[in-house]
């Protein structure tokens, strides 16, 4: 039989849990916007060495699965003598796993601005840095954030795979609850809710960016 | 005889391999109004570009008021500093209009006199009022690209270059993404400029516009400046027998 007063003792410390769970997917989003930012530009340059090296860093980091990307990076910090905590560990690999689809979604949306835009301010005499602040970047920012908020919710989920490096966000601290309450549909169902609670939140915000930034 | 605005001479341009422009020699006199008309693929866009230096030469040389356009001395770029310095004073109007979907037709206007002459918030609303009034759309200057006409972007778009003052105006088929009816109004704003003394190079296929307004037509035809005369000459009496061609077709394909 399934017990709602179990359900809801579950949501108590699943909620706790969370505050793991948002600072990775947060972390990991304003870390990844950082550095997918400087991919996309080495990806914009004009030095073949940059793009090379962005190109480089887009495949890997796309073609390498977050849970084991996460495993190796834990695992060769200490190597190199570097003891962080599971918390850093997990929020920088998150964050530079996320750089790699930012940047994409930066040059997709860049390269989805018609030429004539920039052109048109170039011929008026704009510098390249009123170019791309007051014509490309404002657009290609609204483009972009559909995908970026796409890119956040898929954080939050991809978030439980860190409870391998033993942080106890919403997953891993639902299975510990359920192996001690045997209520694991419960439990699980709490976890799903609260997942579901955030990404619904997120979704929303979404929205508000959107209609505020479109004309 | 008074100098030109524009002294072209000898100008090649090559896309990798493609000769895209084969020197080319042209002189755009002041105050008047020269149409480029040919074939598709001609290189009149290309030719235009390469005026604001939007399009690097290869070689030759492009004097704008004198002054070569795009290099300190045959071979060696000028610096961004300098470049943007001769395209103030050039303004160019886009067959895709180009204008800003983000700004509203007043903001489109005002933001080059902010950004690139530096003139005050207020100031720059002022002026691009100014020139909004000017092409007829006093009462559209809060709208959005999307909430315009295409006669009304491209009218805002003539806004944009005109209110930065330039001494030249390029314009790359103005009207060739319009339809019909919206055509008319966007010819009667560039006939007004004329009519006050603007330098205006105009790549055109409006043959009724090449006749009645221009002071010079010139005919290109594969990257080669066959021909530049008066519009009679060119669109009445050709000599050449590309031009007649050209203007046949043209006939044809605007007869039924
Ligand atoms: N960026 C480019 N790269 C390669 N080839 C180009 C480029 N721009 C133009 N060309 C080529 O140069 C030639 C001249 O092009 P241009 O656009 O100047 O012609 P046009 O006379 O303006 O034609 P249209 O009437 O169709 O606008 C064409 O064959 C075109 O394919
Ligand atoms: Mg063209």
């Amino acid at each position: 039989m399934f017990s709602i007063p179990v359900f809801l003792e579950s949501l108590v410390p699943l909620f706790w849990a969370a505050r793991y769970t948002l600072l990775i997917s947060v972390g990991g989003i304003a870390l990844g916007l950082v550095i997918g930012t400087l991919i996309c530009a080495a990806r914009l340059s004009s030095s073949r060495a940059l793009r090379n090296f962005g190109a480089v860093w887009v495949s890997f980091l796309r073609g390498v699965p977050l849970l084991v990307q996460l495993l190796v990076f834990y695992y060769s910090l200490p190597l190199i003598g570097l003891d962080v905590p599971a918390m850093f560990a997990a929020v920088v690999t998150v964050g530079i796993c996320a750089s790699a689809y930012i940047s994409e979604i930066w040059r997709g949306a860049i390269n989805a601005l018609p030429r004539g835009q920039a052109e048109a301010a170039i011929a008026i005499g704009m510098t390249p840095r009123d170019v791309w602040g007051r014509v490309i970047l404002p657009q290609a920012v609204t483009m972009s954030l559909p995908a970026l908020i796409n890119e956040l919710i898929l954080l939050v989920k991809a978030s439980s795979l860190v409870s391998v490096v033993g942080i106890l966000e919403i997953t891993r601290a639902s299975q510990a609850q359920a192996a001690t309450t045997f209520r694991p549909l419960e439990v699980y169902l709490a976890a799903a809710c609260i997942y579901l609670l955030i990404n619904l939140c997120l979704a929303a915000l979404g929205r508000w960016l959107e209609h505020r930034t479109t004309v | 005889m008074q100098a030109s605005a524009v002294e072209i001479q000898k100008v090649n341009k090559h896309f990798g391999p493609f000769h895209a422009l084969k020197d080319v020699d042209l002189s755009i006199p002041p105050g008047r109004v020269t149409c480029l008309i040919g074939p598709s693929g001609s290189g009149k866009s290309t030719l235009l570009r390469c005026i604001n230096f939007l399009e690097p030469y290869d070689s030759g040389e492009i004097r704008i008021d004198g002054r070569l356009m795009g290099y300190d001395a045959p071979g060696r770029k000028m610096g961004g500093r300098a470049l943007r310095e001769m395209r103030r004073s050039i303004g160019m109007v886009f067959q895709q209009f180009n204008l800003w979907p983000h700004m509203t037709a007043r903001e489109n206007v005002a933001e080059g006199l902010i950004r690139v002459r530096g003139m005050s918030r207020a100031d720059a609303a002022t002026r691009a009022a100014a020139a909004l009034a000017k092409v007829g759309l006093a009462d559209k200057m809060d709208n959005h690209p999307s909430r315009l006409s295409g006669g009304q972007q491209q009218r805002v778009a003539i806004a944009r270059a005109i209110a930065m003052e330039p001494r030249l105006m390029l314009f790359d088929e103005p009207t060739s993404a319009l339809d019909p009816e919206l055509v008319g109004e966007v010819l009667s704003v560039m006939k007004t400029l004329a009519s006050e003394g603007m330098t205006m190079v105009v790549v055109t296929h409006e043959m009724g516009f090449a006749a009645h307004v221009a002071d010079r037509v010139a005919f290109m035809e594969r990257g080669e400046l066959v021909a530049a005369d008066t519009p009679a000459a060119i669109l009445h009496q050709p000599q050449d027998p590309r031009i007649q061609s050209f203007l046949r077709t043209y006939h044809e394909r605007n007869s039924f």
